[in-house]
């Protein structure tokens, strides 16, 4: 049951990447520009965590 | 002639009489349709003075007095001109926000969006518990007690099958929460030195410090969260809300807004006239010194930190539930009972169970809960914003209502403050010692 359940899930995730797999929206170099800033607030983001846990590490 | 006068007179005054009917009645319809359509707005905008919304207060009046009030009532339109993108977005693609994301931007920032919303919303219902609990055991109730009951009671709300009975009794709690309002009535707090506070923009002694600097972005952290977009473009579709109801959507919101302002000035007003400069760290620490001085004040304020921490919980997890079905394609509508909903209502009781047991478990790191919240919301709340000015400058999407030029200056300056504002904010709670 939980393998089917666990199989499911995944069958539906799946469909789902698919189905909103192209964006749409009109990719204007404005809304390129936006989600590329994003992107890169993002990972400045991700990269204070793991800064903060090496500290707390430490 | 005389008699002609006095029948001139007689249709003059029928006129002005119908006149005065036919606006009187045009005004009383108006009221009832803006009765009907408002809910989403006024709920959303008092859930946002939720638990952790109403410590900042506390905190902020017993430690700056009465010199920010202008600085929150300024939060207002802040709040309302973000929530107000919502409803034109949910009343124009009649989809959640986080459906919505999916659509335009494609699975990868759909999914970051769907599952930083989740991970953000459960640990904010986890604050919004221990809110509750806390303040319940001022009147000396367990916490088990107190959990238990907040299950009990949020799920009646939802099961009953109606969106409009949901949406009524949180109103009800909504109004629970202007308790502080007649509190601070109350203790007679000095009238000239809170319109000195409202109305004139000024620091307080000692001017730019980092606890004000600090607080500060507490407040605007507090005034706009990810789950309130969330939510709000998800009630507005769940409550069925047209292009035409738009307006009254707008009425709504801003009034709510209004009353977001009410609630965190009267807050601040309540701590500082009878706490000025003292050390508090929560609303509750602060409604058990209120004990000690009026039992009464010490009540309202214990009521009033359950009923932000019940109001933030059930809103969130509805936020969360609507998130998923809309994305996983479940029925996920208030208007459909649980046999017609069963994993829209499965994760909402999941949320729930899942927050309510952390508090439960003895020694919690509850305070490091507290410090992830802010530093998730703050990866979610810029990109949240990011995607709503989007969607409102798309033509194809948004048609005759996407952003006007007035409306994306406002916006976008807005999104500008609060996301530089934000991450000040999620650096400083993991690095506290950078600001100094």
């Amino acid at each position: 049951m939980i393998l089917t359940f666990f199989e499911n899930t995944i069958e539906t995730v799946t469909a789902i990447h698919r189905r909103y797999k192209t964006p749409h929206m009109k990719t204007t170099p404005l809304v390129r520009f936006c989600l590329g800033l994003l992107r890169f607030y993002l990972l400045l983001l991700v990269g204070i965590l793991v800064l903060k846990f090496i500290q707390a590490l430490h | 002639m005389a008699c002609e006068f006095l029948n001139h007179s007689r249709e003059g005054l029928v006129n002005i009489l119908s006149r005065l009917y036919y606006k009187y009645k045009k005004i009383l319809k108006t009221l009832r349709l803006y009765f009907l359509i408002a809910g989403p707005g006024i709920i959303v905008m008092v859930a946002d003075n939720d638990a952790g919304g109403i410590t900042t207060y506390t905190v902020t009046g017993a430690q700056f007095s009465f010199y920010l009030i202008w600085f929150l009532i300024l939060l207002g339109p802040v709040a309302y001109y973000v929530q107000e993108m919502t409803v034109r977005l949910g009343a124009v693609t009649k989809r959640g926000h986080a459906e919505a994301i999916f659509h335009a931007f494609g699975s990868f920032w759909g999914w970051f969006s769907l599952l930083d919303l989740v991970l953000v919303d459960w640990l904010t219902m986890i604050t919004e518990f221990v809110g509750m609990t806390a303040a319940m055991s001022i009147f000396g109730v367990p916490t088990w007690i107190t959990v238990l009951a907040a299950w009990l009671l949020m799920g009646t709300m939802v099961l009953q099958g109606r969106y409009w009975t949901w949406e009524k009794a949180a109103l009800v709690f909504c109004v629970l929460n202007l308790i502080y309002v007649p509190a601070a009535f109350l203790i007679n707090p000095p009238i000239d030195k809170i319109l000195h506070g409202s109305f004139i923009p000024q620091l307080p002694p000692g001017g730019f410090t980092n606890a004000l600097f600090f607080l500060l972005m507490a407040n605007i952290g507090t005034t706009i969260a990810p789950w309130m977009i969330f939510f709000q473009q998800s009630a507005v579709v769940d409550k069925g809300m047209q292009e035409k109801d738009m307006l009254f959507g707008k009425l709504d919101t801003a009034f709510g807004s209004f009353l977001t302002v009410v609630v965190a000035a009267f807050c601040v007003i309540l701590t500082a006239t009878l706490l000025p400069g003292q050390e508090i760290n929560d609303a509750a620490t602060a409604a058990v010194k209120f004990m000690g001085i009026n039992k009464y004040l010490g009540a309202c304020l214990a009521i009033g930190l359950f009923d932000a921490g019940f109001l933030g919980a059930i809103c969130i997890s509805l936020a969360s539930s609507w998130a998923f079905g809309e994305v996983f394609g479940w029925a996920h509508s208030l208007n459909q009972n649980l046999k017609e909903a069963p994993w829209f209502y499965a994760y909402y009781f999941f949320d729930l169970l899942l927050a309510g047991t952390v508090v439960l478990i003895p020694r919690a790191p509850l305070v490091l809960i507290t410090l992830f919240v802010q530093v998730i919301a703050v990866t979610l709340l810029p990109a949240a914003l990011v995607f709503l000015i989007l969607l409102l400058n798309d033509e194809e999407t948004m048609g005759k209502y996407k952003n006007t030029l007035h409306q994306n200056v406002a916006n976008i300056g807005i999104t500008a403050m609060i996301i530089v504002v934000s991450t000040l904010y999620g650096i400083s709670a993991l690095f506290p010692n950078i600001l100094k």
